[in-house]
């Protein structure tokens, strides 16, 4: 893999931020919607170095962190039955359910797996013919297709004992809902570039017409997010709102057409809640009607599990930017990493987790003589 | 719960809080967690330093080394952090009914090179068998003594404001190694385990300038959760720079795949070492005439603010703060 070091160059960092400090006449509140990029700014520090007038406000655009409680839980009670094989990326392992996360499943005795691809889960529905696998196909339109393809050759490989329990969110509706929202402060959005590899960029146009809003697709190495915050700014001095593409060496206008045709053969939109946020309307994707004898959320019969809410977490007002993760009562005190009360303190792309880890000097004190 | 044999926070809680308060007894040689523990011979001189190791790797074979070198390489690094030299190993097996005989005996034959190459010898052993399924084909325990030199006094809070933090290579290799082989992931190159024995590494060291003030050895919870411990243990600050982090090409392209930093990716040949500032240059230099410390670089110093918490220098020039990862490293979505 190369590009690591390139887009890490301190020397070109240094000349972006010159030129966004140069560019900055006024206050602007730009929003980085994938949690990837958080990570990346936080981790980088590249907020620390960034002019006081450009604000970064943190998006919803961790697929963990707004899969909804009730999925979770669906999750978990699927996970401990005894026939049943779990397979899931590893971030979601550590979820809070409203009782328990994964690990304390696998630990009590459920068969959970780790995959790297969702594809693993479909060989073990094939190794294991004499149990049930169900594969845990969450994320945004960057796992889609890898996750629709399990649902496609198991149909075709004619595997009855595999499923998926699909929780699929969609960015281009959650951008809408964001712009709409009365509360909103984003004045210009860093639009996810591995969403757009997928989809292409076309989504974007009509809601920059809509809204009178800048979305630049940018990239997640250092430079690759600075450029998009330059041409972010840029473009608010200048009084555009124009869809620029920043991450052209991996996204297209088009995106990836078979990567979309295996979505639409399996998937089809319906409203999803998000959590934190709420109900966004035509804002996820299940299975398509076709494919619903590969549903686990019919198999098992878990279709109506409803769960509350933490009443001290706020990690639908982070998830939307309306505070920042250290402004919450409960970050770091009744919410760390090891105890978290929402999704936001558990996964690597989470802006709680991004500040607990990177930034507790800052916001937390901190104990000596632990470890 | 599996993360609290992950090397990090939760593990630590496991012997802070239900090992530690167990087996407490007047003459605490758990007394400071160190990766050995050293003690005082009546009438001799010199000190014995004593550790052990459990092995459970999987799988047992991989790219590099197999659980063979890892017991024996492991345990020896862990009575050298403590400045030793070892002097004998012991071993125990516990095998799943079933395990082949020609695989049990491929282990062996690699211990038995490993230690022959490290001029450790294994002196003592025991055998058990246990029902199919209740293991993962074998476990392997070492434990090791060694004799610690006059003079010489090594552990995590000896660690002061002023050090020069050195590590001894590049960084990440076993665990990407490792994790590529159980996953059957591929990196375009063969990763291979860098596994290998440090007294020698530690002697040379020693050799060059005798107080050093901290060895580890970053296995689990990679270099990161090592520093996080030794600042912890220490009630000092420590910050290193990014940029000065050997991280070979490979290993930082698996890692950014896979969403991991290669800070808390596990090594088995590699050691961190806090010198004072005196003995920095020779002891450098004695490590780049040593095959196991060629590439080793300074990478940070121990400063007495923020007390308890290791701080980088990003490449950029900000700067954050490196936790110790809760348990298990979580490969992530997307």
């Amino acid at each position: 893999m190369r590009f690591l070091d390139e887009f890490n160059d301190p020397e070109l960092a240094r000349r972006l931020f010159d030129e966004i400090e140069r560019l900055a006449t006024r206050e602007w509140a730009i929003m980085e919607v994938c949690g990837g990029q958080t990570h990346s700014i936080i981790r980088n520090g590249i907020d620390q170095l960034l002019p006081d007038s450009i604000e970064l406000i943190h998006g919803p655009g961790c697929p963990v962190c707004v899969t909804p409680l009730g999925v979770i839980d669906k999750a978990l009670e699927i996970a401990a039955l005894p026939e049943v094989i779990f397979c899931s990326f590893g971030d979601m392992l550590r979820v809070p359910g409203s009782q328990h996360d994964l690990f304390q499943i696998r630990s009590e005795g459920g068969d959970i797996r780790v995959v790297y691809s969702p594809l693993d889960a479909v060989r073990l529905a094939e190794e294991h013919p004499d149990r049930q696998v169900v594969f845990f196909a969450i994320g945004f339109e960057t796992t889609a297709p890898p996750n629709a393809m399990t649902v496609h050759l198991a149909h075709q490989r004619g595997l009855t004992n595999f499923s998926v329990l699909v929780s699929h969110v969609l960015v281009p509706p959650a951008i809408e809902a964001l712009c709409s929202s009365p509360t909103s402060r984003v004045d210009a959005f860093l639009a996810a570039g591995h969403v757009c590899s997928v989809m292409g960029t076309w989504q974007y146009g009509p809601l920059v017409d809509a809204y009178q809003v800048p979305i630049v697709v940018t990239g997640f190495e250092p430079l690759d997010v600075l450029d998009g915050i330059r041409r972010a700014v840029a473009q608010l001095e200048a009084g555009e709102a124009r869809l620029e593409n920043a991450y052209e060496r991996v996204v297209s206008s088009a995106g990836n057409a078979a990567a979309q045709a295996m979505i639409e053969d399996v998937f089809q939109v319906c409203d999803r809640q998000w959590r934190g946020i709420g109900e966004i309307p035509a804002s996820g994707w299940r299975l398509s009607d076709r494919y619903a004898d590969f549903d686990a959320e019919l198999r098992f019969g878990v279709s109506d599990v409803d769960a509350p809410e933490s009443s001290l977490c706020r990690s639908g007002e982070v998830l939307q930017g309306l505070i920042k993760p250290h402004e919450c009562e409960a970050f770091g005190k009744e919410c760390t990493p090891r105890a978290p009360l929402g999704a936001t303190m558990v996964s690597s792309e989470g802006a709680c987790a991004a500040y607990y880890q990177y930034r507790r000097l800052d916001v937390v004190p901190v104990e000596v003589g632990v470890g | 719960m599996i993360g609290h044999g992950g090397g990090g926070r939760l593990s630590g809680e496991l012997v802070e809080h239900l090992f530690r308060p167990a087996f407490a007894t007047s003459g605490a040689a758990l007394g400071e967690l160190h990766d050995a523990a050293t003690l005082a011979l009546d009438g001799g001189a010199g000190r014995l330093a004593f550790s052990t190791d459990s092995y459970v790797v999987r799988p047992l074979f991989f790219p590099g080394g197999s659980i063979g070198e890892l017991a024996v390489h492991g345990t020896i690094n862990d009575v050298s952090m403590s400045g030793a030299q070892p002097i004998a190993l012991s071993c125990g097996f516990i095998i799943e009914e079933g395990l082949e005989l020609a695989t049990l005996g491929r282990i062996a034959d690699r211990m038995g090179d490993a230690a022959r190459a490290a001029g450790v010898p294994i002196v003592t052993g025991d055998t058990k068998v246990v029902d199919a399924r209740l293991a993962d084909g074998v476990y392997v325990n070492t434990a090791g003594v060694g004799v610690v030199p006059d003079g010489v006094d090594i552990r995590p809070s000896r660690a002061t404001p002023g050090d020069v933090l050195v590590v001894s290579g590049p960084i990440g290799l076993h665990g990407v190694a490792v994790m590529s082989q159980r996953e059957g992931l591929e990196f375009g190159t063969q990763i291979e385990s860098d596994s290998a024995p440090l007294h020698g590494l530690v002697g040379a060291m020693l050799d060059a300038h005798r107080d050093l003030h901290v060895l580890r050895d970053p296995t689990r919870g990679g270099v990161a959760a090592s520093l996080c411990e030794i600042a912890s243990s220490a009630a000092v600050g420590v910050e290193y720079d990014e940029a000065a982090i050997p991280v070979p090409p490979e290993v930082a392209a698996a890692c950014s795949f896979l969403g991991l930093d290669p800070m808390n990716v596990a090594n088995e040949g590699k050691l961190v070492a806090f010198v004072p500032p005196e003995g920095v240059d020779a002891v450098v230099a004695a490590m780049h005439d040593h095959e196991h410390g060629r590439g080793a670089r300074v990478i940070g110093r121990v400063v007495a603010d923020h007390p308890g918490v290791v701080v980088a220098r990003t490449r950029l020039g900000a700067s954050r703060v490196v936790d110790l990862p809760l348990g298990e490293q979580l490969p992530r979505i997307c």
